[in-house]
């Protein structure tokens, strides 16, 4: 039973299930959609303001946890760079029949390749599986903040978030 | 330990080049960075030597507040070197205790 | 001597935003700052600020000082750089050094903005150098692009600790623990959650008990807190590195204040002592005015806010606004200033603030 984010700093799969942040069974199952994974009221509205399709309501007061409408979501990408905390992520669970995609914010150096294989990461940054990076998006609206997608094995796409951070030397 | 290059803050651009000497020793510096951040880069941290005990003091709050990073630079004492940009041929000495005026040694 | 009609001591971004309205309100604002350089702690924000569009959520730090100086060259704000206050005389004389020479100016108010200090910890061994503020770190790695150490602890689990953690791994370094005393963590989540990803562990309950090294530090020995945060014997461990970054909150850097005479209130939600003001960020010293960190330790994004607030009212109190003008412009600030302080992290320091702020002489809401 985890402890939730205030003991770890990680959300739990009860936390996560209690906001409205994240999309409904059936929508996963019909293309790559947005997971907001932000369980705390704090003043910050960034998400909302960079949806092109308004699918995105955090509303008044700003505090509010941002809500998702999963029909509106198109998979754009934008919500993950706009937001401030790094809290979302974009899942396409049925990219194929094994493998599902995940995409990440990661503001490391360095960047992986396109096609390199990866070493992915839970919440807890414990390795889970390996992985493909398929793409590597710095599109200069995301202000430095790198778009990573990774192809998984299926029964990961709702633990993977990110992939392990090698310590560079600068030297 | 120097950051050539910085996932937010890019690769780093600056060509001037000066040189220093710490103790007697030469180090190359960054044109107008900080003294501390010259020397942290070169591996050095124990900037100073306290006036009772003797012992090692180096950065602590490195926006010039709190006086524990002070040397003595060109035979001047108790400069915050977290503030004071480097210049060409800049002798910086190890602070011990109160350190000593030019003219006083 | 010199001549000011508002001098404002400390160009970070409560000094800047404060001489930005001045001179909108057709005031001339003369800012005072000890750097070579103004901006105060912005420029080494390199993360994307929260709050909302008016609080220029998603940008970065810095971009929200190159815009701030900008807007003060635009705007023929005066700025004294490399000029150290020392002190504030009868009738608004101020003593600075500037150029090594000691000199006075003459203003007709002023703007105190001088920003707060990191708080030490008095730990065994906690003077060895590599035991630095996590301030301190963040300055070394993002403004002058020098990593202080490889190895990292870093001590506190607010914001501050959160985030410089995250930005020392950006910048190539290795944090190996972070240790939070309380049993919770006390900053955000998604801060938190961004270094957990990258498998730095967060102990709760812990502290360390001893930093070890002979000239600089090599390791420290971290303990496990019980409940009522006493040390648990046995439950001591080594872990090696070479830096301890101390992020344990920020004190109001509040001298001037002292010596000219305002009235002080303990507060220490707000950083400890804190100067009193009024909903015009007024002191208990007519037309002397209190912005940013300096009336109480809460974000870049309230310190802009406040300047705004400081810098509105002052241009009020010297006729330069209608009281109907300044009136609405005020309401305007106080709204995104009452929406930063809000949710279980804000209401604290809402709470604190409005404890701080006078309606009159002596009375506290």
């Amino acid at each position: 039973m985890s402890k939730g984010i205030k003991k770890t700093g990680v959300p739990s799969w009860e936390e996560l299930k209690d906001t409205s942040g994240l999309p409904d069974e059936k929508r996963l199952e019909e293309g790559p959609v947005a997971f907001i994974e932000c369980v705390q009221e704090i003043p910050c509205n960034p998400c909302e303001l960079a949806c092109p399709s308004g699918a995105i309501t955090v509303g008044r007061p700003i505090t509010n946890l941002p809500r998702i409408e999963g029909e509106k979501c198109t998979g754009c990408s934008l919500c993950l760079a706009a937001c401030p905390g790094l809290a979302i992520f974009k899942v396409h669970k049925n990219y194929s029949e094994t493998t599902s995609l995940v995409e990440f914010p990661f503001e490391f150096l360095p960047l992986p390749q396109e096609c390199e294989i990866v070493r992915c990461v839970d919440r807890y940054g414990r390795f889970v599986t390996e992985g493909r990076v398929i793409k590597v998006k710095r599109l200069k609206k995301y202000d430095l903040t790198p778009l990573i997608t990774i192809e998984v094995p299926k029964i990961f796409f709702s633990d993977v978030r990110s992939i392990e951070r090698e310590v560079c030397n600068n030297d | 330990m120097r950051i050539s290059d910085h996932p937010i803050l890019g690769k780093d651009r600056r060509e001037k080049k000066i040189i220093i000497s710490v103790d007697g020793k030469e180090i190359e510096a960054v044109d107008g960075e900080p003294i501390a951040a010259a020397l942290l880069a070169a591996g050095i941290r124990v900037f100073r030597k306290t006036p009772k005990t003797g012992g090692p003091r180096g950065v602590f709050c490195a926006i010039g507040r709190c006086t524990d990073c002070i040397m003595t630079v060109n035979g001047l004492p108790n400069v915050r070197t977290c503030v004071t940009p480097v210049e060409q041929g800049m002798e910086i000495e190890t602070q011990i205790g109160h350190g000593k005026w030019k003219d006083e040694r | 001597m010199k001549y000011a009609q508002v001098a404002i001591i400390g160009g970070g971004p409560a000094g800047l935003a404060a001489a930005i309205e001045i001179a909108r309100g057709g005031g001339q604002a003369t800012v005072m700052d000890e750097n070579h350089r103004p901006g105060g702690q912005l420029f080494k924000q390199i993360h994307k600020f929260f709050g909302s569009h008016e609080h220029q959520a998603g940008v970065r730090g810095y971009a929200i000082g190159e815009q701030l100086l900008k807007e003060t060259s635009e705007m023929g704000v005066d700025v004294m750089l490399n000029t150290s206050v020392y002190g504030i005389f009868d009738n608004f004389k101020i003593g600075y050094i500037e150029q090594k020479r000691e000199q006075l100016l003459q203003a007709e108010r002023i703007i105190l903005a001088a920003g707060a200090s990191e708080n030490t910890l008095a730990l065994p061994n906690g003077t060895l150098p590599g035991v630095m503020g996590a301030g301190a770190a963040q300055t070394m790695i993002n403004v002058h692009r020098v990593l202080p150490g490889r190895k990292i602890i870093m001590v506190g689990s607010g914001n501050v600790g959160l985030i410089v953690s995250y930005q020392l791994l950006q910048a190539g370094a290795d944090v190996v623990a972070l240790l939070e005393a309380a049993p919770e963590i006390g900053g955000y989540g998604v801060h938190a959650s961004k270094i957990r990803r990258t498998g730095v562990p967060i102990l709760t309950s812990h502290t360390i008990k001893e930093v070890v090294g002979k000239c600089q530090v090599e390791g420290v020995i971290v303990v496990e807190l019980d409940g009522s945060m006493a040390q648990k014997p046995g439950s001591e461990q080594f872990i090696e590195a070479d830096t301890v970054c101390i992020a344990v909150g920020l004190n109001p850097l509040t001298e001037l204040a002292w010596l000219a005479g305002c009235e002080f209130v303990y507060i220490p939600v707000l950083g400890g002592n804190v100067p009193r003001h009024d909903t015009n960020m007024e002191t208990t010293v007519k037309g002397l005015y209190v912005a940013g960190d300096i009336s109480g330790v809460e974000e870049a994004s309230s310190a802009l806010d406040e300047g705004r607030l400081a810098g509105i009212a002052c241009a009020e109190s010297l006729g330069l606004y209608s009281s109907g003008e300044a009136r609405q412009l005020k309401a305007a600030v106080w709204d995104r200033l009452d929406s930063l302080r809000t949710g279980p992290f804000g209401q604290k320091r809402k709470d604190a603030k409005d404890k701080l702020i006078s309606t009159g002489e002596g009375s506290v809401l």
